[in-house]
């Protein structure tokens, strides 16, 4: 907000002199241009309407922007010809992506490249990557994950790229410990690796990654087959900071327990998901590893938090995840004892979480900044009042469906806590009076209050009014808010990124045309929401140009003006969901057009035929997966299939039967509810 | 003391196998000899062999008896404390005819195998006298007759008189029945002082069975402990304490083990276990155990067929180690610096790897000779094979040598098998791609369109919906939608029909 204020008034100034026979704009240097740039970063449109301001400002613009995040591959060369000077080019939306396009990149940007990001792009091999190794010596980073038919060859191409020092493999499951060496070999300044879920990559690799690249910090080897044996090895790297093997079920106790040398440097452990590691394992991991700040043991099913008791001080530990383990009252006493400066903490899912636990904990822990306990579900309005009579420097609370909570609860929370950014109250008992109160913790960033069929108008009017920085909104089946509610989230929230109304009936056009305001509107869905029409999704597209999903699921009203409105405004658009809508061949048409639409959903539309199907999907360059209704299988020419598929989109053929109508939220919640007690 | 300690039992049983098998391996030996009689003397031999044959037997049966009595008695007096003698149950076979009967097979056997060598040696002379080869051949069945009628006589007073329940709950005798060095002799970690009564129990049994005449038993042995040494003789089956045994790689304190040394023709010996009732060797315990069942029943019970287990109280094992026959290795137990070898395998290998002529070549790279042959094998499974390459040429078998390497040296790098390297040369891939650079989208259609390209996107205002976007869709419009849309009205333009040109609105 600040930048573009500042701009506004120094071309307020400027135009005061439009008698000067040379234009007001080129009189600014282009130092105080580029400082300006330096600032417009909160809004990428800002930086349009900034180079559209002159031919000089367009030029200045150009020279400035070093990150790139096309959104169509067919306008990169274009683009590249224009920013010559990128550095950090991400082509995670360009999914189709060939080794022609990487050769053009190579070639155009050469050296200035720094950093790029190929992750989920598909169609691109190894001789892509070897161009990037030969051109662009200057490459420090680079993402390959998702792509998991990739082997080896590109591995050995990134090994060739002498300054590299962030790799991320993660899910090229075809790359072995050869590919792994390679890197290793290749690459001495290596400080980041990822190979995530590379189900090749065994104890030789990672052994050999630890010998070579002693500056490594970050390390992530989950999912792999890794076991013991490549532990001392990484241990001895002096500078690790942050080590990740989330789900290798290869480490057990032992590994830990029988290892030498400690890690001095080790600041983040995950092994959530470990779930051969018990009791002693952690404990020897605890001993060894004195500067530990993060430690993760979700899904440790075997870890039973009342070991800690063994330990006198675990004084740096500040952050520690439980989620899904063995927690007891005593535990969680013993927790706090040795764990002085614990500032973030996580028990989500973790069954034996009382109020006498959380009481303990809070005695202790004043200053705690992070707290969840989602789906502990036997604590109460006493384990508020602890909360809130001692941590009142909360920053994220997330207490899903703790439904044994009152308002009076949540009347805590808004007096105690008013740090609090991020507050996640989904499926609880909320009324309005609590919501109320709730408001005056005006920092909120993101409030999630789905599933909370008690709130109005009345308790939604205060929070927007009263948190002008709210960017997440969910009120999902929150089926009391009306337009009179959003319309005051739209006037008082203009940093509203996401809103999820789904199934809150009562919300019409009106609600969409006071949320088109939000300009930097990415995520709605208005999944149900049987009252809007395609006036309300034009005005959406209309206004938030940045909008990227869309989920209209169920709105019978919109058609194809709707359609036509996303396609000629929503150039941002990567997700739809369209299942029941009215919308006929020529709307998809209009969609198809859109060259960064990846992602469709298009199931039981009355109003298209096989054919505008098939002419939507050849249109549609960028689709990498698209669901429809396996009715439409046999009537789609198979040639036509196949050539959308070699273009690297899936098709997901789904049977459902047409709904005419869905249960209402209170029946659905208890449902739920019904289903939780089984 | 550590030659009392040095087990007297153990000494016994392996000794008396170590006996028997010596005999076997000496008529082997033979063989050349008797391969070497021409037909004549073969006849006559084969006349006036069945009266000859139980005098010798005999003699060696009772030289048997007697190497096992002056044994057991020497050793042995000792455990008579324990009260055996009352428990000391009478066997209602004679074990001399047996064993004479069993020689006799024994030599019979080994009449045929040397009768048929000799065909074999000498086929050449034979093709011209046919005669003479069917004499032989006749010769030999009927020996082969003989045989089978006194193994099935033997078999007959042997097999019901030994009782299933002495062979399922006496590990002993089992161990008797089938002489399994291995098991008899494995060694159990490092035992000390073990408690001698538990130890002599089991080997009172063993003897007791073997050697049912016993009187030694009846009376008390007036020799005291200090004399065993002095009498036990000294001959080179003996087992023996190493005095200077030096067996720190495993940890063991020299006397803490006892020390056997097996006879280099033992060594080499193809079978180690040898059915007690025809003589049959078998190189595993378990096909030998298979094999008994074809004696009879009680061979075929669970219990026999078992592995033989060790007793729960099997800690009462003593650490045995082995020592190399050949003198001046370092592994004979007269080294100084001796380092024995823990197992009847080790001891085996050791001795044909180090002692014995390489006899086996590879058949691969006809370079690389072993002599033991699943050293051979193992070879050939990975000859010519080394798959696994570094940057630098060199090739390894294994993945983790190679992963050794490359960490070892600066700047190699492990190589992708020839196959990927090929297909991801970059100067071919380079080619490929300039060629790909037509087909691709008319818009990145070379480097110089690439260059030229201009944004243009400002000053187009041109119909959304080009005919172009349905001509194919290769060939987007993509300048009117550049990034810069100026059109502010959301309904600015409604197709009029697909397919066709639309104009501006």
């Amino acid at each position: 907000m600040e930048p573009e204020k500042r701009m506004d008034k120094r071309i307020r100034v400027d135009l005061n002199l439009e008698q000067n026979p040379i234009s007001p704009f080129e009189s600014l240097s282009e130092e105080v241009l580029f400082l300006i740039l330096d600032l417009l970063n909160s809004n990428p449109l800002d930086r349009k309407s900034f180079s559209l301001v002159s031919r000089s400002f367009y030029k200045l613009e150009s020279c400035h922007r070093r990150w790139l995040t096309p959104l169509r591959l067919d306008l990169l060369p274009s683009i590249l010809t224009r920013y010559s000077s990128i550095s950090h080019l991400n082509l995670t939306l360009c999914s189709r992506l060939t080794d022609v396009t990487l050769a053009s990149i190579a070639s155009l940007l050469s050296s200035s490249l720094r950093s790029i990001n190929l992750s989920g792009s598909r169609s691109y091999t190894h001789k892509g990557i070897e161009c990037l190794a030969e051109k662009c010596f200057n490459l420090e980073e680079i993402d390959v994950s998702i792509r998991v038919d990739l082997g080896d060859e590109v591995a050995a191409a990134i090994g060739k790229m002498v300054k590299m020092e962030r790799v991320n493999m993660g899910r090229c499951k075809k790359v072995t410990d050869l590919g792994i060496g390679c890197i290793a070999a290749g690459c001495p300044n290596l400080k980041l690796l990822c190979v995530k879920g590379c189900v090749g990559v065994t104890d030789l690799g990672v052994k050999l990654v630890a010998v070579k690249c002693r500056k490594l910090q970050s390390l992530d080897v989950s999912f792999t087959m890794i076991t013991k044996k490549c532990l001392p090895a990484i241990m001895q790297l002096p500078n690790l900071e942050e080590f990740c093997m989330t789900g290798c079920l290869g480490i057990d106790n032992k590994a830990f327990v029988n290892l030498k040398q400690g890690c001095n440097s080790l600041q983040a452990l995950d092994m959530s998901n470990c779930e051969h590691m018990t009791d002693s394992g952690v404990l020897s991991i605890l001993q060894k590893y004195p500067n530990l700040y993060h430690l993760n043991l979700a899904s440790c099913s075997s870890v039973n938090v009342s070991i800690l008791s063994g330990l006198k001080s675990m004084c740096k530990l500040g952050s520690i995840k439980l989620d899904g383990c063995k927690v007891t009252a005593s535990g969680l006493k013993s927790l706090s004892n040795s764990c002085i400066s614990l500032k973030e903490l996580s028990l989500s899912k973790c069954p034996g979480v009382t109020d006498e636990g959380i009481s303990v904990i809070m005695a202790k822990h004043k200053d705690l900044v992070k707290l969840d306990v989602t789906c502990c579900r036997y604590i109460t309005d006493e384990s508020l009042s602890a909360i809130t009579s001692s941590c009142t420097s909360l920053v994220s609370l997330r207490m899903e469906s703790c439904t044994k909570l009152s308002s009076e609860g949540f009347r805590l929370i808004g007096q105690h806590c008013p740090k609090l950014e991020e507050l996640d109250l989904t499926d609880n008992d909320l009324d309005d009076e609590g919501l109320r109160s709730l408001a005056s913790c005006h920092n909120l960033v993101s409030l999630k209050i789905g599933i909370c069929l008690r709130i109005t108008d009345n308790g939604l009017i205060p929070v927007g009014q009263s948190c002008p920085r709210l960017q997440e909104l969910d009120l999902y089946r929150a089926i009391g808010i009306t337009d009179k509610g959003v319309s005051a989230i739209a006037d008082g929230c203009p940093h509203l990124e996401m809103i999820n109304m789904a199934y809150c009936t009562n919300i019409s056009d009106e609600s969409l045309k006071f949320l088109s305001k939000c300009s930097k509107l990415c995520i709605l869905e208005i999944r149900g929401c049987l009252q809007v029409s395609s006036v309300g999704i034009s005005a959406i597209a209309a206004g938030c140009r940045l909008l990227s999903k869309l989920d209209v699921k169920k709105c019978c009203e919109v058609n194809d003006a709707a359609m036509f409105s996303l396609a000629r405004y929503s150039h941002n658009l990567c997700q739809i969901h369209l299942s029941y809508c009215s919308v006929t061949d020529a709307g998809l048409l209009a969609l198809a057009c859109l060259g960064s639409l990846r992602n469709a959903t298009m199931l039981h539309l009355s109003g298209v035929s096989p054919k505008g199907l098939a002419t939507a999907l050849l249109m549609c360059h960028g689709l990498t997966k698209v669901k429809m209704h396996s009715s439409f299988k046999s009537s789609i020419p198979r040639a036509l299939i196949e050539h959308v598929e070699s273009r690297g989109c899936s098709f997901h053929w789904m049977y459902k039967p047409f709904q005419v109508d869905f249960e209402s939220s209170e029946l659905w919640k208890q449902q739920s509810h019904d289903l939780f007690v089984e | 003391m550590k030659q009392i300690i040095g087990e007297p039992g153990i000494d016994l049983s392996s000794d008396s196998k170590m006996d028997l098998k010596l005999t076997r391996n000496s008529e082997s030996f033979h063989k050349p000899n008797s391969s070497n009689h021409n037909l004549n003397s073969f006849n006559q031999a084969s006349q006036y062999f069945p009266n000859l044959s139980p005098t010798n037997f005999l003699s060696r049966a009772e030289n048997l008896q007697q190497n096992l009595k002056t044994k057991s008695t020497n050793s042995f007096e000792p455990n008579l404390n324990s009260g055996m003698a009352t428990q000391n149950p009478p066997l209602d076979w004679d074990p001399h005819a047996m064993l004479s009967n069993l020689s006799f097979l024994e030599q019979k056997i080994h009449e045929v195998q040397s009768l048929v060598q000799s065909i074999i040696d000498q086929q050449a002379e034979f093709s011209s006298r046919p005669s003479e080869l069917a004499t032989r051949q006749q010769l030999a069945t009927a020996d082969l007759t003989c045989i089978i009628i006194q193994l099935i006589s033997t078999a007959g007073s042997l097999l019901p008189s030994i009782k299933n329940t002495l062979l399922s709950n006496n590990p002993a005798l089992r161990q008797l029945v089938n002489p399994d060095f291995n098991n008899n002799l494995k060694c159990e970690g490092l035992i000390r002082n073990f408690p001698e009564t538990a130890r002599n129990s089991e080997y009172e049994d063993l003897l007791r069975n073997l050697d049912n005449e016993a009187d030694w038993m009846k009376e008390p042995n007036p020799l005291p402990q200090s004399d065993i040494v002095d009498a036990n003789p000294i001959d080179e089956h003996d087992l023996k304490e190493s005095d200077d045994g030096d067996a720190e790689r495993e940890h063991l304190p020299p006397g803490s083990y006892i020390v056997l040394q097996l006879e280099k023709e033992e060594i080499l010996a193809p079978h180690t276990h040898f059915c007690v009732i025809c003589g049959k060797g078998f190189k595993r315990d378990a096909n030998l155990r298979m094999h008994m069942r074809g004696h009879g029943d009680e061979y075929k019970t669970p219990a026999a067929l078992a592995k033989p287990s060790k007793e729960p109280g099997s800690d009462v094992h003593p650490v045995t180690r082995y020592s190399c026959p050949f003198v001046g290795c370092k592994r004979n137990k007269e080294h100084k610096k001796f380092q024995p070898l823990k197992t009847i395998l080790c001891v085996k290998n050791h001795y044909k790897r180090s002692h014995c002529d390489k006899s086996y070549t590879c058949s691969r790279c006809h370079a690389k000779k072993f002599s033991v042959i699943a050293d051979l094998k193992t070879h050939e499974k990975h000859c010519g094979r080394d798959k696994w390459q570094c940057s630098c040429g060199t090739t390894f078998s294994r993945k983790d040598k190679l992963f050794g390497h490359v960490a070892l040296f600066q700047g190699h790098t492990p190589a992708l098998p020839m196959d990927e390297v090929k297909a991801s040369g970059s100067g071919q891939g380079n080619d490929d791609m300039t060629e790909d650079l037509g087909g691709y989208n008319g818009n990145f259609a070379s480097e110089e369109c690439l260059t030229s390209m201009d944004v243009k996107g400002i000053d187009e205002s041109r119909a959304y919906f080009s005919p172009m976007n349905f001509d194919g869709f290769g060939a987007l419009d993509e300048f009117g939608r550049g990034g810069f849309d100026l059109e502010d009205n959301p309904f600015a333009f409604i197709p009029s029909g697909f397919g066709q040109r639309s104009g501006d609105s």
